[in-house]
């Protein structure tokens, strides 16, 4: 794969590289456009009293989020997180070390809100709020995924997401909002989902679908839309309906509501389990974006709403929706509200409901990727790190052959993928291709010890990138997968037996 | 009674003042504003006793930092532990008669001076050596080590080289906690050492060191994860 920039050596061992300032200064997403920003209730472009406004906002938040005011505190700078973050271990550049990214805000707050900012600023290094800190904000507030792996570490749980999240904020609200992320919101709230596709498309693709599962394997496997019969909403990451290799998670979950008889539907209203109000930090958009999931539930008369392989939607459905759209008292008791796929799919396997043919996944040795806002943000099951052994479990289930990773890079330790946070966009590609580094390094240890043809993970974001920055490595794209297609391809139907 | 004993007494309480009211002051503004959503850092507790076990391993082992770097943890954990039992040790200045608990601790204080140093010296040295650590570094961060470091050398020298009256040393701070101070001594060693920790006391609420309160406050480690079970509507901190 060709670059315009270099392309990071993978080495046998984990290395963390000495400092380069600057590294990544030039990185930058587009910016919002006017509509972009409307549509979200944000200026149009740079305020003229974008100072005041944002240090009006940041005060704001500090008032609003006792993570944001305590972690502003916090902070001893001890070093603990500055070798954890993807990006920095992939750029080099000392700004993408948490602390020194949430010191980008920090700065200000003690210049503004401190009695040693305020009096002594030369002495605890704070600034002025400039045209500069901004423009520092804008590129490096969009070079961190919200991945928390830094909280794992921090001996205060200083949680970056939480800063990067007002961050970008505080930018939106002055009018520099990022186009992606908020072009995507917009759609959502027009359409339904972050594709922008509309019903009449999304019924046309299911329709494929089916044909497509019954010329493989001659079997009637449904991909139902708005069916008002149905017990079980599935809501999923759009890409599960045409992209690859998602799409093939998304009959893998059709193949399993089939093989235990659970009636269920996709709808169109609420064809988007994404969630990127949390990747703007911003809580209205959020609750929008969340309402339609309601809304729909409601509206079709479910009794349970499970949610597909999507890393960041299922933290927003695990951890923030019944706060934001709760409570579900209108659905079924029996099981938890929301219900992750691979939850619904293991407790079909722990009751024998299921019967996989492992051999047919012979061809593979499987690895997993333990997706950032699944490990961190959430949990499956009902012990601690049941999101952890419960996706390890289903790949178990439908294989011979699974390997894991090296220790410190898998489970709470993941690296993120890359992409995640609203960063999966082609304007950011050079930080996507660097910030995949330490992922990347990993895999390459268990492809060079046990052979490993693919990796696994349950995330869209993760899926797309990993198809898009593997080559840049060498690496095959369609090395990556859906759990689910491991599921679906070894789940032994019910006309075959 | 001489301008210095006068001088002392007066930083003391004023000191004493500041770094309660300031703790106090930033507690009351973490434990009011809100935390609108569940963001614990899972894997996390799934009950409050669980939590309370979270949270006991964080700040007493300091659990988070052993994961993160063994040198820092070793450097860390031993000036605070050792910082504990200086503290401890130190109370036998301001009890009488000794307590128990103090008697029995403070032969072991002597020691955990020279760990205080340790662990400072760790502490500093990383500041230097490691090119992030040092990128990260304000001058506040270096004085913060300086102060310390300050405290405990002279603390050490005054047990090891020049001894002060320390008989009148105790009679000061026992008066001074009835509010009728008693001549302190004047050496230069006693007067450094104890006007740098008035100076510690009222920076206090004004640096870093709100990270001792501040840790019991990160939503990020004493949230119970159960939020599917618990509607979590933003006012309390679980």
């Amino acid at each position: 794969m060709k670059a315009e920039f270099t392309i990071p050596v993978v080495t046998n061992i984990p290395v963390t590289p000495s400092v380069v300032d600057g590294a990544m200064a030039h990185s930058r997403p587009f910016v919002a456009k006017s509509d972009h920003q409307t549509a979200l209730g944000f200026p149009e472009e740079l305020v003229e009293d974008w100072h005041d406004r944002a240090l009006a906002k940041m005060k704001e938040l500090l008032g609003k989020y006792r993570s944001l005011q305590v972690f502003m505190d916090s902070c001893v700078k001890c070093g603990a997180c500055t070798d954890k973050c993807h990006y920095f271990l992939g750029t080099s550049d000392p700004k993408n070390m948490p602390v020194a990214r949430q010191d980008l805000m920090r700065k200000v707050y003690r210049r503004y809100f401190t009695f040693a900012g305020k009096y002594f600023p030369w002495l605890v290094g704070a600034v002025d709020l400039t045209r500069e800190v901004l423009e520092d904000w804008y590129s490096y507030y969009h070079q961190c995924s919200e991945c928390r792996r830094c909280s794992v570490y921090c001996p205060y749980g200083i949680d970056t997401a939480e800063i990067t999240m007002a961050g970008r904020e505080i930018l939106a609200s002055v009018g520099i909002g990022q186009k992606y992320s908020n072009e995507i919101i917009g759609k959502v709230f027009k359409i339904g989902n972050n594709l922008g596709l509309p019903q009449p498309a999304m019924a046309d693709t299911l329709l494929d679908l089916e044909e497509e599962i019954k010329e493989d394997i001659d079997v009637d496997v449904r991909l139902p839309l708005d069916d008002a019969d149905a017990e079980v909403l599935l809501v999923s990451p759009s890409a599960d309906f045409f992209a690859e290799p998602h799409v093939d998670g998304l009959i893998g979950y059709a193949k399993v509501f089939h093989q235990a008889g659970i009636p269920w539907t996709l709808s169109s209203h609420a064809s988007e389990a994404a969630n990127f109000g949390l990747f703007i930090g911003n809580d209205e958009s959020m609750q929008k974006v969340a309402t339609r999931i309601r809304e729909a539930a409601l509206e079709l008369g479910v009794k349970r709403i499970i949610v597909g392989e999507c890393g960041h939607a299922w933290r927003v459905a695990y951890s923030y929706w019944n706060t934001l759209i709760g409570p579900f008292d209108f659905l079924d008791p029996n099981y938890p509200a929301p219900q992750h796929i691979c939850e619904a799919t293991y407790d079909l396997v722990q009751a024998g409901a299921l019967k996989f043919d492992k051999a047919r996944n012979d061809d593979k040795v499987v690895t997993f990727h333990d997706s950032c806002n699944v490990a961190r943000g959430s949990r499956m099951g009902n012990m601690p790190g049941g999101q952890f052994i419960i996706p390890r479990a289903l790949i178990r289930a439908s294989c011979n052959h699974f390997v894991d990773m090296r220790e410190d890079s898998i489970r709470e330790g993941t690296y993120c993928c890359g992409g995640g946070g609203g960063l999966l966009t082609d304007d950011l590609t050079e930080l996507r291709v660097k910030g995949a580094l330490p992922r990347v390094q990993a895999l390459h240890e268990v492809i060079e010890q046990y052979h490993v043809t693919h990796m696994a993970a349950i995330c869209a974001i993760c899926k797309s990138q990993f198809t898009k920055v593997l080559p840049f490595y060498s690496l095959g794209m369609g090395m990556i997968i859906s759990v689910h297609q491991l599921v679906g391809d070894a789940l032994v139907l019910g006309s075959e037996q | 009674m001489s301008t210095v004993t006068y001088l002392y007494a007066g930083a003391f309480y004023l000191a004493a003042l500041i770094l309660v009211l300031g703790v106090a002051r930033k507690i009351m503004i973490y434990a009011r504003t809100p935390v609108p959503f569940k963001i614990p850092t899972t894997p996390a507790p799934t009950t409050m006793p669980g939590v309370v076990g979270r949270m006991f391993r964080e700040t007493v082992f300091f659990e988070s930092l052993f994961k993160a770097s063994k040198w820092t943890w070793i450097f860390g954990w031993v000036f605070h532990f050792a910082m504990l039992i200086v503290l401890i040790r130190h109370l036998r200045y301001f009890s009488e008669p000794v307590w128990m608990w103090v008697a029995v601790i403070s032969p072991f204080g002597v020691y955990a001076g020279w760990a205080m140093l340790f662990g400072l010296s760790g502490l500093w040295g990383r500041r230097f050596l490691v090119d992030r650590v040092r990128y990260i570094s304000a001058p506040s961060d270096h004085l913060m080590l300086v102060l310390l470091l300050a405290i405990v050398s002279t603390g050490l020298m005054m047990k090891y080289v020049w001894h002060t009256d320390i008989v009148a040393v105790k009679a000061f701070f026992l008066g001074l906690m009835r509010f009728d101070p008693t001549p302190l001594p004047s050496d230069p060693l006693l007067l450094t050492h104890l006007g740098l920790v008035v100076i510690l006391m009222a920076v206090f609420p004004v640096s870093k060191l709100l990270h001792v309160p501040g840790v019991f406050f990160s939503p990020t480690r004493n949230q119970v994860d159960n939020p599917r079970e618990f509607r979590h509507q933003g006012i309390r901190s679980s």
